[in-house]
């Protein structure tokens, strides 16, 4: 019953990304291809991605006071939470954002 | 005014830091288009130095500079600089500065999942530098990054990737590094010294209870640079390196003559001291030291010079008072604005400090003539070798200016005997003139002898003196006295001393060394 209600919470929520990348290397693409990976698999597609270059856009990166690229920056929902890499660990994604995945609650 | 060094016999261009005196110590400043690592234990002055690096690159040449903070942020950055007088806020209203703000977060660094780089602070870096079109990029502390990121072989490729964008760019580039020990290893990790190509030391040492701030340039690489460690201190205006040594070789030599307020005297120094001369006037106490000093003023007066006198021992009330009793009027010559007394008390502050009021002193007064009484004053609270520092730095900028100097030194005993002042500055001044007491059948007569005089013929006998309301009387050489200098002194029958005059006169009057 519990797990029924945060089910059909989740169910409306979104979630909105910023991904911030330094040129198109390998690490760039791969990050990519593992958040879009872990959007699909683990939060059924319901997610929004924008995708920053800092090389082209470095104004961007300085008002977000991002560091390192990969920079993933999960703005919504609130609280917005970072993680730096090529996210290749998506269970380790998905806790340092604090989230809970679909596939995660289908399975218990 | 461009910043930019004449680059000769192939050695690597530099850059004025216009930070005073480093440009010195540096032969120039620091290598153009090059990584310099700064570092130094907590306290040392780094960000002061890299402020002042910035500020000054605005100030004195209009070149743009871009701040990286990895440590303090860049708003209490803008508050601590304000006491030198750097309005940072206005510099980037006005395109000239810039910060990059990597200062720490409340919430931490974020985890991390799998391989990063560092891509995001050079775009930054590289946008900021743009933006002001930056000639020097500081990047304060990297101590501060390592505490947030722990890869050592990440930071080592990362660094040395940004320090190549940057020097390709043409900037010049100071990193800033913590050390623990100020005479240990350069950095923790030694990555820093890895990726720079020069390395300057700051250091901030208790030297007999006192703090002392040094500075050393370890290596510039394929660049020539002072070796050794340099005094510095933090003034109202940021750092001021105190170059010893300095300009020592530029510095012309004066032929021309002043007067020394005293006829007498300036007949036995051959026709007066030089215009650009050091004159170190030594005796016990009452010997008549003060007056040489005030008479010298009075002859400033007389020829219409400017003379600053620096008392370290007498108030200035009771230097007037003492003058007017020799028949010199030093309240009418302060008036004229052609005196200035300055009363310091010796214990006030450190060397460098003294130092660096006294130049700006004589920087504003532009006076033609120093006296310092005493010196002796000044070695009771330095450390031996600050002392001698003091000395070297002081009596090189007069000599850079062309103003002539009088220091007094104090002996200790009544009675012949050299000072320590003396021992150890004897060679820094072009003269020497010795006051000393002789004791003649239970009478105490006084002397006066020109010890030594650069370049000039002297007279080398020791002369009887009095003083009276009128000043300073010189009078004939002793002829019946031998020891004087040593205390020691008998006396020789006249008929010995009668067979010795010729003599005397001949040799009285030899080339000075």
């Amino acid at each position: 019953m519990v797990h029924a209600i945060r089910h059909s919470l989740r169910a409306v929520s979104r979630y909105t990304f910023r991904l911030f990348i330094a040129g198109d290397s390998l690490r760039s693409r791969q990050a990519v291809a593992n958040l879009k990976r872990l959007g699909e698999e683990r939060l059924g597609g319901r997610y929004d991605l924008t995708v920053i270059d800092v090389i082209s856009d470095p104004a961007s990166a300085e008002a977000a006071r991002v560091l390192t690229t990969p920079t993933l920056v999960k703005e919504a929902p609130t609280p917005a939470r970072r993680v730096t890499g090529d996210l290749t660990d998506a269970v380790l994604v998905m806790m340092a954002l604090g989230l809970e995945s679909d596939h995660d609650l289908r399975t218990e | 005014m461009n910043s930019m060094v004449n680059n000769h016999d192939g050695a690597v261009a530099k850059i004025a830091t216009g930070i005073p005196g480093f440009d010195v110590i540096a032969e120039g400043g620091l290598p153009a288009g090059r990584v310099t690592l700064v570092a130094g234990t907590a306290g040392s002055a780094k960000t002061i130095f890299s402020a002042h690096f910035l500020a000054a690159g605005i100030t004195a040449f209009g070149e743009g500079g871009v701040f990286v903070t990895f440590e303090d942020n860049p708003d209490d950055i803008r508050r601590n600089v304000r006491a030198f007088g750097w309005d940072v806020a206005a510099w980037e209203d006005a395109g000239k500065w810039a910060f990059v703000d990597v200062s720490p977060e409340q919430e931490g660094p974020p985890p991390v999942v799998g391989q990063f780089d560092l891509g995001a602070l050079l775009a930054r870096i590289e946008h900021a530098a743009q933006r002001v079109n930056a000639k020097r990029v500081v990047l304060d502390s990297m101590s501060a990054l390592f505490m947030t990121l722990t890869d050592r072989s990440l930071l080592r490729t990362e660094l040395y990737r940004i320090s190549m964008a940057l020097k390709r760019a043409g900037r010049t580039v100071l990193f800033t590094s913590e050390r623990t020990d100020d005479y240990g290893d350069i950095t923790r990790f030694g990555i820093e010294e890895f990726v720079a190509d020069n390395v300057l030391l700051l250091r901030n040492i208790l030297v007999e209870e006192k703090r002392r701030r040094t500075m050393e340039i370890l290596k510039f690489r394929g660049a020539p640079h002072q070796r050794g460690e340099v005094p510095f201190t933090i003034t109202a205006e940021g750092v001021v390196v105190i170059a010893l040594t300095a300009q020592e070789l530029t510095q012309k030599s004066s032929r021309v003559r002043i007067r020394s307020g005293i006829d007498e005297l300036d007949a036995m120094c051959h026709g007066g001291f030089f215009r650009d001369s050091i004159v170190l006037v030594s005796g016990a106490t009452g010997t008549g030291k003060t007056l040489l000093v005030t008479q010298f003023l009075a002859g400033g007066f007389s020829a219409n010079e400017k003379c600053l006198l620096f008392a370290f021992e007498e108030s200035r009330d009771q230097l007037i008072r003492n003058a007017s009793a020799w028949g010199i009027d030093f309240a009418r010559m302060e008036r004229d604005g052609l005196l200035r007394i300055v009363n310091q008390y010796p214990h006030a502050m450190p060397m460098e400090d003294h130092l660096v009021r006294m130049g700006e002193i004589v920087e504003q007064f532009q006076p033609l003539r120093v006296a310092v009484d005493s010196l002796s004053a000044l070695e009771r609270v330095f450390s031996l070798r600050a002392f001698r520092e003091f000395v070297i730095s002081f009596t090189s900028m007069l000599k850079r200016r062309g103003t002539a100097g009088l220091f007094t030194s104090t002996t200790p005993s009544l009675l012949g005997g050299g000072s320590v002042t003396e021992k150890h500055i004897s060679t820094l001044t072009d003269s020497i003139i010795l006051l000393r007491y002789v004791e003649r059948f239970g009478e105490m007569l006084r002397s006066i002898a020109v010890l030594k005089m650069r370049g000039s013929l002297h007279d080398k006998r020791l002369r009887e003196f009095t003083i009276d309301g009128d000043g300073m009387h010189i009078g004939d050489p002793f002829r019946d006295v031998s020891g004087i200098l040593s205390g020691l002194h008998t006396f020789v029958g006249p008929n010995e001393a009668a067979g010795d005059v010729a003599g005397a006169v001949e040799s009285g009057m030899k080339e000075g060394a």
